[in-house]
């Protein structure tokens, strides 16, 4: 059965919220981890931990195509992207103290102010409005959907990764 | 499933991004907190894209997947040039525009 008929159906609920519950208890941990870690690399693996319980979230909402793209993308370019860019710098690998600044109260006070704001709003403003899909979205329709509606947008985004591919041999290059 | 859960989960992840940004002073830290603000509106695009039954959701989150690659590409371009010039990415120490 596809996701998305699971998704409408109510009496197949229980499982997904169970997946739903542990996804979110990992991609909390995993969050605060990859920004309070004292090892670069650790961090780097945290964030790993992150991006594939984001794709788990796509497929929960039925969108399989973006949860592969998440993994290809997100776990096999930028992760090793991330993992070179710590080689190259040559980041401490160890235990390393001095990767927070001393405005550490003062961020957490923001970051907990973000979350407090954003939490109080979403429950105001969205209640217990609930996600049913009627109908399955296939990857196909996503591709449709791009080419039909969207290819300005997807033509621009192919001008600026080569703008951000030529940007950055420039910038890294040694002259 | 409720529409909220989602939209709390990604408030937590960009809170913890706000945090992450605020607080390193590593430039590779820095941009990995950028990731995780950048998948927390990801996030948010998709469950809006499933609330209201339209594709569109997932081709925004598609165009924010290649803006964020470039994005990396660049600024890990830019980390490397910072270290390459100051023998260090501790963030702080790039002050040169500080009246």
């Amino acid at each position: 059965m596809p996701v998305a008929q699971l998704l409408a159906a109510d009496t197949a609920n229980l499982p997904q919220h169970i997946a739903f519950g542990l996804l979110a208890a990992v991609m909390t941990f995993s969050s605060l981890r990859v920004v309070t870690s004292k090892n670069v690399v650790h961090c780097a693996l945290y964030l790993v931990m992150v991006l594939a319980g984001v794709a788990g979230i796509y497929i929960l909402l039925a969108a399989e195509f973006l949860a592969a793209v998440q993994v290809l993308v997100y776990i096999g370019a930028i992760v090793v992207l991330f993992l070179f860019g710590i080689m190259l710098t040559r980041a401490p690998i160890g235990r390393s103290p001095g990767l927070d600044n001393d405005q550490r109260g003062l961020a957490a006070m923001v970051g907990l102010a973000v979350a407090a704001l954003l939490a109080t709003l979403l429950i105001d403003g969205f209640g217990d409005d609930k996600i049913a899909l009627e109908e399955p979205q296939r990857s196909g329709d996503v591709g449709l959907e791009i080419f039909q509606s969207y290819v300005i947008p997807f033509e621009v985004i192919s001008v600026l990764l080569l703008a951000a591919l030529v940007g950055a041999v420039v910038l890294a290059r040694r002259d | 499933m409720y529409l909220n859960q989602f939209l709390l989960l990604s408030a937590v992840l960009f809170s913890c991004g706000v945090y992450g940004v605020l607080a390193r002073r590593n430039g590779v830290l820095v941009l990995m907190s950028i990731e995780l603000i950048l998948n927390a509106v990801n996030i948010n695009l998709v469950a809006f894209g499933a609330f209201h039954n339209q594709l569109a959701g997932q081709v925004f989150a598609l165009f924010t997947v290649a803006v964020a690659a470039a994005e990396v590409g660049v600024g890990l371009a830019i980390v490397l040039l910072i270290y390459r010039n100051t023998r260090s990415i501790d963030l702080d120490k790039v002050a040169s525009m500080k009246g």
